[in-house]
């Protein structure tokens, strides 16, 4: 990666996309020290990431995995408290939380003590989003977030999260290969290639007035499909 | 057969107790060091390596030279804190013994515990920094409950492995129910041997139920289970630890491993008993094993030789009369060690020249001198060390001895070689059974080329001048012919009508009233 220069303001959408081994995956990683830059700091809200000890400010950021990497020796209950749990909240607490999380993503009470292998792979990420926000974080980091869940799944895990971010007035970047995904759910897209960014501004900037030949034929394959669907139903209409 | 298994029986709790206490202990001990280096292991490829290689090469030493290397080390370690801190330990019995069952029960738990945590999904490792762990919660929290299965898995090879490899801790003078194999195998009691082997396969296949009980536990995450097993294995051991425990003023009787020492060493308890104390054997010992622990106050008293004294222990290569050897060895021993030679018990255990009765008739030959002159037509067969010995060179040299051949055999078979004609002499113990039921003659030494191994009583330095003892052993004391030793020996080794040393050693006090 280099010269990145990414200044996002408080309770914004951004989609990270961009093709595979760009950097995008990288780039989110560096925001909550999963990996370190070479050069070059990441502030939130002025202060250097650098300031505290990463497990201490990973606390404060939620992470949603592309794998989604719950633990499988511990219940969904276990597995959204496992962030409060280590900033020692008391138990009732918890409790109480991973209810109010639980019922926020939509999924029965009951669920809390299945363990992950119970669940279907959309429970599972909705879990992980739980997960991500039990400690109440402002900030929310998505690497392909929605990748593995079948369309149907999908389309209604991303509206309810786009949601979410509103109602829980978050800041939120999502990495995602898929740029329907972006356009749809995000204020804000950033394209990367080669580990620069080759392209920033909201979903109808990009897809209108692009001079980059690339990110012209990447933004445009949502419209292309978009006619083609609309065609296909034209053809066959009765 | 009903009496010598009754005979078994009756120190089992002893050998299972013994036996139970060890083993659980060297697994504790090694089970920690594993979790610790398979820790270790996996958080630096560099220490990864050397940890499973030493593992490894741990393995591949044979358990039985495992704890025989274990004593010098300890002798000399004992040694250098004696000089340090003025007090060192006994490098026998239950330390080596446990150091070195810990070492093998190393490998399975450090291989499957790295191979555990190092095949879990990375993404794991990713999301619990992700959720704000620190390498420490990362590792307690997940890494080591999702590798746990493997490690349990690891812990019931190690203890099917230790439970075997503890039966290996008898000749370092540590009790064990490999104290029913190596005597029994000595003295042939094939009852003995399979009561140990089917008692040491029986704890370990309980031991290892119990463990499955917890390992399924794990995996399954039924706390229930795994409490179950571990407070059945607590149980277990605690109840053993217990058995261990009284019968405080015991004397406790060496024994080497073969057959005369068994039977006397029944004999030195069977007196302990008819003047009122408590006894308890140690048999099995290996040749100096015995010296070393009893001047280490590990065994009370043992009966050794004096021969086998003057040149292992002593290290002197001259030789003296028969019992100018003793009293130079009586003040040696109490000088060097505190050790007390009570007394000779009347008769010899020497390295001798045998013949077939009719066989030395025929040829008019009554000592090794006679024998000189007709060596040259003759074959002589011996048992495996007897041409490493000190003694063949001083006998060769001392008679000119010369044999047309000679040939090498175990014990038993060369017994059958002279019987059967296919030597003509043969290296024997004075004192072995076998020489009469042979019906061979001992070859007289004229010349005295071969050290005298008379049997002596030898006491611990705390029991110097034990009354109770002295009481016990004093009407022993050169009231022990021979003839009459080699019969008792006889009524062990015999093929048929085989008596246990107890009542062999019943048999010889019976002869010495």
């Amino acid at each position: 990666m280099r010269a990145i220069d990414l200044a996002v303001p408080a309770r914004q959408f951004v989609a990270i996309v961009g093709e595979s081994g760009s950097g995008k995956t990288t780039l989110l990683k560096i925001v909550n020290r999963l990996l370190e830059p070479d050069t070059g700091e990441v502030r939130i809200a002025g202060e250097s990431t650098r300031a505290q000890p990463p497990h201490v400010l990973r606390r404060r950021i939620g992470y949603v995995f592309q794998r989604v990497g719950l633990f499988p020796h511990l219940t969904v209950a276990e597995n959204i408290g496992v962030t409060p749990e280590l900033l020692r909240w008391d138990h009732e607490r918890i409790t109480a939380r991973v209810a109010e999380l639980l019922t926020l993503v939509d999924l029965p009470l009951e669920f809390g003590s299945r363990y992950p292998a119970e669940l279907s792979g959309g429970q599972r990420q909705r879990v992980g989003v739980a997960r991500a926000l039990a400690a109440e974080p402002s900030i929310l980091l998505m690497d392909e977030p929605f990748g593995a869940l079948d369309p149907l799944t999908r389309d209604a895990l991303g509206g309810e999260y786009r949601r979410l971010h509103e109602r829980l007035g978050l800041t939120t970047l999502m990495v995602t290969h898929d740029v329907l995904e972006a356009v749809l759910l995000a204020d804000r897209i950033v394209v990367l290639r080669a580990g620069s960014i080759v392209a920033d501004g909201t979903p109808r900037e990009l897809m209108n007035d692009q001079t980059d030949g690339a990110v012209r034929a990447l933004m445009e394959t949502p419209r292309r499909q978009a006619l083609r669907v609309a065609s296909l139903l034209d053809d066959h209409a009765p | 057969m009903s009496e010598r298994f009754a005979a078994a029986l009756s120190v089992l709790p002893e050998y299972l107790s013994a036996h139970v206490v060890l083993s659980a202990a060297a697994m504790a001990l090694g089970f920690s060091l594993s979790v610790l280096l398979a820790i270790a292991a996996v958080r630096s490829a560099r220490v990864r390596w050397p940890v499973l290689l030493f593992a490894s090469i741990v393995q591949t030493v044979p358990g039985l030279a495992l704890l025989a290397l274990f004593y010098p080390l300890l002798l000399a370690l004992s040694a250098l804190s004696t000089r340090l801190f003025g007090s060192g330990f006994s490098a026998l019995g239950f330390l080596p013994s446990l150091l070195a069952l810990a070492l093998y029960s190393m490998l399975p738990v450090i291989r499957n515990g790295v191979t555990g945590i190092l095949n879990l999904d990375p993404a794991l490792g990713e999301a619990a920094r992700g959720v704000g762990m620190t390498d420490w919660q990362r590792l307690v929290r997940v890494e080591l409950p999702l590798a746990a299965p493997m490690f349990m898995a690891g812990i019931r090879t190690a203890a099917v492995w230790v439970i075997g490899a503890a039966t290996l801790s008898t000749p370092v003078g540590q009790t064990s129910l490999g104290n029913y194999i190596f005597t029994g195998l000595q003295t042939q009691n094939w009852v003995d041997v399979t009561f140990g082997c089917v008692a040491a396969a029986a704890l370990a296949l309980i031991v290892d139920q119990l463990l499955a009980l917890m390992e399924s536990g794990v995996v399954r995450r039924r706390p229930l289970r795994i409490g179950a097993g571990a407070a059945l294995l607590a149980v277990g051991v605690s109840f053993a630890s217990f058995a261990r425990i009284g019968g405080g003023d015991t004397y406790v009787i060496g024994a080497k491993n073969f057959t005369e020492q068994f039977v006397l060493a029944t004999l030195l308890s069977d007196r302990i008993r008819d003047e009122g104390g408590a006894a308890t054997q140690r048999p099995g010992l290996g040749s100096t094993v015995a010296y070393e622990a009893l001047a280490a106050g590990e065994i009370d008293a043992y009966v050794d030789y004096s021969g086998t004294l003057w040149s292992n222990v002593l290290h002197r290569t001259d030789n003296l009369p028969r019992s100018e050897l003793i009293n130079d060895l009586r003040a040696r021993l109490a000088e060097r060690n505190g050790v007390r030679l009570l007394g000779t018990l009347g008769f010899e255990n020497a390295y001798t020249l045998a013949m077939r009765a009719d066989r030395a008739r025929e040829l008019g030959i009554r000592t090794i001198a006679d024998l000189a002159m007709r060596a040259r037509g003759l074959t002589i067969g011996a048992d495996l060390e007897f041409f490493a010995r000190p003694e063949w060179p001083a006998l060769r040299d001392a008679y000119g001895l010369e044999f047309a051949s000679r040939r090498e055999f175990s014990p038993t078979f060369m017994y059958s070689a002279v019987a059967e004609g296919e030597v003509d002499v043969v290296t024997a113990f004075s004192s072995d059974g076998r020489i009469a039921a042979n019906d061979l003659v001992v070859l007289d030494d004229p010349r005295r080329a071969i050290l005298s191994y008379d049997a002596i009583v030898l006491l611990a330095p705390s029991r110097a001048n034990d009354p109770l003892l002295a009481r016990a052993f004093g009407p022993l004391l050169d009231a022990i012919s021979v003839e009459v030793m080699r019969e008792a020996s006889l009524r062990v080794d015999r093929d048929t009508d085989k008596e246990s040393p107890a009542a062999a050693a019943r048999w010889l006090e019976e002869r010495i009233r």
